[in-house]
């Protein structure tokens, strides 16, 4: 029952922190000469996650790892596309790193807001009152 | 949790934006210093930056391996020092000629504008992920 208590909104929380992590690198990098930015394609990650995991990793042994469900890995990256390439081959381009990384703030609040929605929800439905 | 990962970036940035304001400072203190040897006279430095690999192996996937960035060199210019004829300057080699520093004041400015932009938005990549790990702490409260 509650193994999927917050539906889509737990992987979306950890692939959120992922992708922010991500865009901080860049925008690290925003000086440095032959620098490549890179992003998540949320979309294509998040559409692996939105049923039950395709093919979930059993536990049959005491010493096996769990595998946790959704978030990004190497592949999932993708080089962004720039607008303008400057000379010294760098692509991080300042606003759009910017942008990308306030929208993922805000996703990642909402996702937040829906878990602690369940949450209130659950504590009502629990102390009955 | 990645997000403890915008600490160690964006802090790295922050670390590596200072020592370029450090050297633009020392560039615009020594633009107007002068020698007597074009060997011996002040010229620009700049610092190159290069992107750090991640070598923890534990979670090298989540930001594709690499983890900030750092200072791999400080440059000095290669343009070559302008030569005055100045004979009452202390410093003037025989001939009355002294040489002054390559530094470009308006490379400078630029430079240093850029760095402070920088490092404005590296903190607030920081402020922003500190203030979401916080909500996330207080989750269900």
């Amino acid at each position: 029952m509650f193994d999927n208590l917050f539906g889509i909104h737990e992987p979306a929380l950890l692939l959120h922190g992922q992708r922010l992590s991500v865009l901080a690198n860049n925008l690290a990098n925003a000086d440095t000469p032959g620098f490549k930015a890179r992003d998540i394609d949320f979309a294509a990650v998040l559409s692996g996650t939105d049923t039950e995991a395709p093919l979930p990793v059993t536990v049959t042994h005491a010493a096996h790892m769990a595998v946790p469900a959704g978030g990004a890995d190497a592949a999932d990256l993708k080089y962004r596309n720039p607008y303008q390439a400057s000379l010294d081959g760098n692509t991080v381009e300042m606003p759009v790193e910017q942008a990308a990384f306030s929208e993922s703030n805000v996703r990642y609040q909402a996702s937040l807001g829906f878990i602690n929605g369940h949450i209130a929800e659950l504590q009502f439905a629990i102390a009955g009152s | 949790m990645s997000l403890f990962n915008v600490f160690n970036i964006s802090g790295s940035a922050l670390n590596a934006q200072t020592i370029r304001l450090n050297t633009t400072a020392s560039n615009l203190a020594n633009a107007e210093s002068v020698s007597g040897d074009a060997a011996k006279v002040y010229r620009a430095r700049h610092p190159v930056f290069q992107t750090l690999m991640d070598d923890d192996d534990t979670a090298p996937e989540e930001t594709g391996g690499s983890a900030g960035v750092r200072v791999l060199a400080i440059v000095e210019s290669q343009v070559a020092p302008v030569m005055h004829f100045d004979p009452n300057n202390p410093a003037a080699n025989k001939d009355g000629y002294v040489y002054s520093s390559n530094v470009n004041p308006i490379e400078e400015m630029a430079n240093m504008i850029s760095a402070n932009r920088s490092f404005a938005t590296d903190v607030e990549a920081i402020n922003t992920a500190r203030d979401l790990l916080l909500k996330t702490i207080a989750m269900g409260h």
